[in-house]
C-alpha cells in the first residue's frame, strides 16, 4: 500500500502518493503549472521561478516543482500573487528575447509563446537595448540560437545526467550566462544529443535537419514505433504533405521514457521513398503485366492451389520490418500450403548504444523493429550481419516461393527462376524481378496499422501516418485472402484489429493480448525477455 | 596598538591583537592566553559547549543574526558518518572588511574557534573558505594552520583528548555569490557556485552531502572568549537580545573610517560623530547604509535615534546585516551610489533564477539611464515593480539584496531621482 497525502489545489481535492510534488499533483488534475526548468526525466534545480504557487500558511510563494505535497495543504495556482509572479517572470524572459517567432522553428510549439499569450503582459516595459548573442553551431544536428534561450539548463542537465556525456555547460554568470560547448568540441558523435532539441522549451536549440522545413501547426502527429532498431521506442511521426518531416519521441516509461537515439531519429527518409511498387502484377520476365487486385490475386490463388495439388513444397522469406499481423498471416498461408520453413534476414550493428541515465533504453544491435515477433512466429534468421546471403535454400527451389518485404538486393539474377510460383509482396520493386510470377504492392508501417514486438517482447501498436501510394494494401489482408482462397478457416480480416485478434487467438506467445490490453503503451508477450536496467 | 584607528569607547575582545604582528604567531597568540579555551572546551561534554554558546546569546555575524548555539544544535543527534564545519571567510559584501582583519591579525583566534565549534557539532573536518582576493590573509592563515598542526592543536588526538579534527584552508575564485552558504558548499565541492534549494538545510545535507554547519569568521572568533569566560560574561556587553561586541566596518565620508569593536546597541550618531570623528568641515549627514550594501538606506532623520543592534536598526527601518556602516555626506549623489551597488549585484548574480538574472541587469540599465539624465518618472515605478518581482521569489537572497537599496532610495530620496529626471541635475557633486 502506497502512503498517500490529500491536498487541495485550486479548490479541488486530490490524493497523491507521498513525496509527489505540488506540480505533479496539479498535473493529475489536468492543471499544468507553467514551468521551464522542470522536466520529469531530469533533476530539479527550481531556477526558472515560473512554477511558483501560493501555499496557504507559507510566507512566500513556493516552487511547486520541488515542494512536496503535504496533507491538508491548500494550494492556489491561480491566485493574484501567483499570477503576478508569472507575469513578472515572463516579462523578464521577454526582456532580451528577439521575438523572432515568424522565422523560429519552435513557433507554434513554444512554451514561451504559449505562456506569454496566456498570461503575459500585453506590452513589455523595457526600453533598454536587447542583448544579442547570435547563432552557434553546436555540432551534430544541433543549432543554438542564444537570444531565444531561457536558461532553463535542461540541455546541460540532459547531457550530464542522461547521456552522461557532459559536452554542454553554462559559461559566465548572471545576465551574461550562456549555454555553450567546451572549446571546439561540439555535440557531434554524442549518440543521444538530439533529445536536447526536444526538451528545449523554446527555439534556442533547433534541429539542422528540420530547420525551416515545416511550421509546427502544419504537422500531424501520428503515434508510431521507431522502426530503426528492436528497442521499439515510442515515437510520433510528424507529417506534412504526406511526407514524414521528423520523428519525435513519445513518452513510455517502460521503453524509452522521454528519449530516443539520434540513429533512429534521423532515419525516416525511406518512409518517403518515391520509387514504390504501386500496382499488382503477374507473369514472368517479359510477360509481367499489371492487373487489378482481383485478377492478380485470383490467378495467384489458382496457381498456388495447383502447385499444392502437384505436391510441391513451400518456402518463404520474410522481413523483420513487417508487423506481427503480416508475419502471422504469412505463417498462416504457408501452413495452408502444407507448411514450410520461413526465414528472414536482418541487419545487425556491431554494438549496442545504451543511454546511461536510463539503461533500459539501448540502440539495439538488431536494426529492425520486429525481429522478436518473427522469432516468436517460428521464423529463422539467416544470412550475415548486413542482411545479405543466406538464400541458399531458396535459390534453386522448385516449389512455391513467397517473399515478403525483402528487396533481394544481393540475390542472383536467376533467383526463383526455377520456382513454380514466386510471389513477391513488397513496398518497392525487388531488384531481381525476372523470376517473379506475381508482384504485390504492400504498405510500409508508416502507412498502415499494426503491432511490432520489441526486443523485450513488448507488443506495441503503431498507427497510419501516410497515405499508401497507388494500390498498395496491407500485407496481412493480401495474405489472409490467399489463405482463405486455399481453404483456410476463418474470415478474411477487414481491419487491423481483426488481424491482431486472429494473431492473438492462433499463436501461443500472443495469447490473451488485445488492443484493450495493449493500450498506448503496449504489453508483454507471454514469455518476455528480462532486460538489464528494467 | 590598534588598527588603523582606535577609540576609548571600544571594547576590544576580538580585535585586541590587531596591529601587532606577534599575534599572528602561535607564540604571540599563546602569550595573549590563546588556546586555553580550546583546552577547556575539548574536556567539556560537547552539549555543555553548545549550552554555553546558547547562554551567551551569540548571534551569527555574517548578516542574518541567527543564534549560533541554536544553529549548532540542528546537527544530527546521532552521528552516522563524516560531518563538517565550514567557516565562511568569503567576505565580499561591499562595505565589509572585518573578517579580512581577523584573518590577517588573529588567525589563531579563528583556528581556536573553529576547533571548539567542530568539537561541539562533532565535525571531523573544518573548511575555511576564503575569498579569492584575500591573498595576504590566506598566507597568514595558512602559516598559522601549519604552526597549529605542528603543535598538535589540529589533527589526530588534539591535546591528548583523543579528538581528531582536520582543518583545510580553501581559497575561492572571487565570486560574491560563493559567500552564500549553499553556493559556498557547491564551490568547495568543485562545482559552479550556485546556491542550492532549501530544504534540505545544510545541517541535514551540506558539503559533500553530509551534515554541515556554516559560521562566519567573526562568529567563530567570538567562541573561544565565550568558552573561556562564560556566556554570562559575554552578555555583559550589548543589549538583552543582541549580546556581546560587534566589529563595525565604517566607510564613507567620515574623518576616521575603519574597524571598531563596539558593544551592540551603540548609538549610530555616537559612532559617526564621536568614534569616527564626524564629517569633514562644512559637510553634513545625508544617508547611512548600516549593514552592508544589501540593506535599506537610512536617511538623516532615521539615523537620529538609531542604535546599532539587530532590533534597533530594524526599528529604524533597515537591518544590521554584517554591520558595515557606509556613511554618506551631503555631497553624495544617491542615484549614482545605488546604481553602482546594483551594477555590482548584476555582475555577481549567479544567473540561476530568472528574476535575479534579468532583473538585476534591467535595474542597472534603468538606473544608468536615469543617471545620464534620460530617465522618466515611469522608470521609478518600473524600478519599484521590478523590486517587488525580485523580492522573495528566488533561491537565495541576492536579488532581494539588489532590490532593497533601490526601493529604499526611491522612497527616501525621491527628490534626487526627480531632479535628475526633470532637470538632469545631479544632487551632490560627487
Amino acid at each position: 500500500m502506497v502512503e498517500t497525502v490529500t491536498l487541495t489545489i485550486d479548490g479541488q481535492e486530490v490524493t497523491v502518493p507521498k513525496g509527489t510534488t505540488i506540480l505533479e499533483a496539479a498535473e493529475t488534475l489536468g492543471n499544468r503549472v507553467p514551468h521551464y526548468c522542470y522536466h520529469p526525466g531530469l533533476s530539479r534545480p527550481a531556477q526558472c521561478r515560473l512554477c511558483l504557487v501560493e501555499v496557504e500558511g507559507a510566507p512566500k510563494l513556493q516552487a511547486s516543482c520541488v515542494t512536496a505535497a503535504m496533507p491538508g495543504q491548500v494550494v492556489h495556482t491561480q491566485s493574484e500573487s501567483a499570477r503576478a509572479q508569472r507575469r513578472g517572470v515572463l516579462e523578464f524572459y521577454l526582456k532580451n528575447h528577439p521575438l523572432d517567432c515568424p522565422i523560429c522553428d519552435q513557433s507554434g510549439e513554444c512554451k514561451l509563446q504559449d505562456y506569454v499569450h496566456e498570461e503575459g503582459r500585453a506590452h513589455g516595459r523595457s526600453r533598454e537595448p536587447k542583448r544579442v548573442l547570435g547563432r552557434d553551431d553546436f555540432g551534430g544536428d544541433v543549432l543554438f540560437y542564444g537570444d531565444r534561450c531561457v536558461m532553463c539548463t535542461r540541455c546541460v542537465r540532459f547531457m550530464n545526467e542522461m547521456a552522461q556525456d557532459p559536452r554542454l555547460t553554462v559559461v559566465e554568470r548572471g545576465n551574461r550566462s550562456v549555454i555553450d560547448t567546451f572549446f571546439e568540441e561540439g555535440l557531434a558523435g554524442s549518440p543521444y544529443a538530439g533529445n536536447i532539441v526536444d526538451i528545449c522549451p523554446v527555439g534556442a536549440l533547433v534541429s539542422k535537419d528540420f530547420l525551416h522545413k515545416a511550421r509546427a501547426w502544419d504537422l500531424d502527429h501520428i503515434p508510431s514505433i521507431c522502426p530503426n532498431c528492436s528497442q521499439g521506442c515510442n515515437i510520433d511521426l510528424h507529417v506534412r504533405d504526406n511526407l514524414v518531416q521528423r520523428l519525435k519521441p513519445r513518452d513510455n516509461p517502460e521503453v524509452n521514457q522521454h528519449w530516443m537515439c539520434d540513429y533512429g531519429r534521423h532515419r525516416y527518409e525511406w518512409m518517403n521513398h518515391g520509387t514504390r511498387l504501386v500496382a499488382p502484377a503477374r507473369g514472368r520476365g517479359e510477360g509481367l503485366a499489371t492487373g487489378t487486385w482481383e485478377a492478380v490475386l485470383s490467378d495467384l490463388a489458382d496457381e498456388l492451389a495447383e502447385a499444392r495439388e502437384a505436391g510441391l513444397g513451400v518456402r518463404a522469406l520474410a522481413s523483420p520490418f513487417a508487423s506481427n499481423e503480416d508475419l502471422a498471416a504469412l505463417r498462416d498461408l504457408v501452413e495452408a500450403l502444407g507448411g514450410g520453413e520461413i526465414v528472414f534476414r536482418s541487419p545487425r550493428a556491431d554494438q549496442e548504444i545504451p543511454l546511461p541515465g536510463f539503461p533500459k533504453l539501448v540502440r539495439r544491435r538488431d536494426l529492425a523493429p520486429n525481429v522478436r515477433g518473427a522469432e516468436l512466429l517460428g521464423m529463422r534468421r539467416v544470412g550475415g550481419e548486413d542482411a545479405s546471403g543466406g538464400l541458399e535454400s531458396l535459390v534453386g527451389f522448385d516449389g512455391i516461393l513467397l517473399v515478403m518485404g525483402d528487396a533481394l538486393l544481393d540475390a542472383p539474377e536467376d533467383f526463383g527462376a526455377g520456382a513454380r510460383v514466386l510471389a513477391c509482396l513488397g513496398t518497392h520493386p525487388p531488384r531481381v524481378a525476372a523470376g517473379a510470377t506475381h508482384l504485390l504492392p504492400i504498405r510500409t508501417h508508416a502507412e498502415g496499422e499494426g503491432t511490432f514486438t520489441n526486443v523485450e517482447g513488448r507488443v506495441q501498436r503503431f498507427w497510419p501516418g501516410l497515405h499508401a501510394p497507388g494500390e498498395a494494401r496491407p500485407a496481412w489482408q493480401v495474405l489472409a485472402f490467399l489463405a482463405a482462397a486455399l481453404g483456410a478457416e476463418g474470415e478474411v480480416p477487414a481491419l487491423a484489429a481483426e488481424a491482431f485478434a486472429r494473431l492473438a487467438a492462433d499463436h501461443a506467445p500472443f495469447q490473451g493480448l488485445s488492443y484493450e490490453v495493449l493500450g498506448t503503451r503496449g504489453a508483454l508477450v507471454n514469455d518476455p525477455v528480462s532486460l538489464p536496467g528494467a | 596598538m590598534a588598527f588603523p584607528y582606535e577609540h576609548e569607547r571600544e571594547v576590544r575582545i576580538l580585535s585586541r591583537g590587531w596591529g601587532d604582528p606577534r599575534t599572528r604567531t602561535l607564540e604571540g597568540w599563546k602569550a595573549l592566553g590563546g588556546y586555553q579555551a580550546l583546552e577547556k572546551a575539548l574536556r567539556m561534554p560537547r552539549g555543555e559547549v553548545i549550552d554555553e554558546v546558547k547562554a551567551s546569546g551569540l548571534r551569527g555575524r555574517g548578516g542574518a543574526g541567527f543564534p549560533t548555539g541554536v544553529k549548532w544544535s540542528f546537527m544530527p543527534k546521532e552521528k552516522t558518518g563524516p560531518q563538517y564545519l565550514c567557516c565562511n571567510a568569503d567576505e565580499s559584501e561591499p562595505g565589509t572588511f572585518k573578517d579580512r582583519e581577523l584573518l590577517r591579525w588573529t588567525p589563531h583566534q579563528l583556528i581556536e574557534g573553529c576547533l571548539i565549534a567542530a568539537h561541539a557539532i562533532q565535525a571531523d573536518h573544518v573548511f575555511i573558505y576564503c575569498r579569492g582576493e584575500f591573498f595576504e590573509a590566506v598566507q597568514v592563515l595558512a602559516r598559522a594552520v601549519e604552526e597549529a598542526y605542528e603543535a598538535g592543536l589540529i589533527g589526530k588526538d588534539i591535546l591528548g583528548t583523543g579528538i581528531d579534527i582536520e582543518l583545510t584552508v580553501h581559497s575561492g575564485a572571487g565570486a560574491y555569490i560563493c559567500g552564500e552558504e549553499t553556493a559556498l558548499m557547491n564551490s568547495l565541492e568543485g562545482r559552479r557556485g550556485l546556491p542550492r534549494i532549501k530544504p534540505p538545510f545544510p545541517a541535514a545535507v551540506g558539503a559533500f552531502g553530509r551534515p554541515t554547519t556554516i559560521n562566519n569568521v567573526e562568529t567563530l572568533c567570538a567562541v573561544p572568549h565565550i568558552v573561556q569566560h562564560g556566556g554570562a560574561w559575554y552578555r555583559e556587553q550589548g543589549t538583552e537580545k543582541s549580546s556581546g561586541t560587534k566589529l563595525f566596518c565604517v566607510s564613507g565620508h567620515v574623518v576616521r573610517p575603519g574597524n571598531y569593536e563596539l558593544p551592540l546597541g551603540f548609538p549610530l550618531k555616537d559612532l559617526i560623530y564621536d568614534v569616527c570623528g564626524g564629517f569633514r568641515p562644512g559637510r553634513s549627514l545625508k544617508a547611512v547604509i548600516p549593514g552592508g550594501s544589501s540593506v535599506p538606506i537610512l536617511n538623516a532623520a532615521e539615523c537620529e535615534d538609531c542604535t546599532l543592534d539587530y532590533e534597533g536598526v530594524v526599528e529604524a527601518g533597515s537591518m544590521l546585516g554584517c554591520a558595515s556602516v557606509i556613511i554618506m555626506d551631503d555631497t553624495t549623489d544617491i542615484v549614482k551610489q545605488v546604481r553602482r551597488m546594483v551594477d555590482f549585484y548584476a555582475h555577481e548574480s549567479c544567473g540561476q533564477c530568472t528574476p535575479c538574472r534579468e532583473g538585476t541587469q534591467w535595474m542597472a540599465r534603468i538606473l544608468r539611464r536615469i543617471e545620464e539624465g534620460r530617465g522618466t518618472e515611469e522608470d521609478m515605478d518600473t524600478l519599484l515593480d521590478l523590486g517587488d518581482q525580485m523580492t522573495g521569489t528566488t533561491i537565495c537572497v541576492l536579488s532581494d539584496s539588489a532590490a532593497a537599496p533601490v526601493a529604499s532610495s526611491i522612497a527616501k530620496f525621491r527628490d534626487d531621482y526627480l531632479a535628475l529626471i526633470r532637470r538632469g541635475e545631479r544632487v551632490g557633486a560627487a
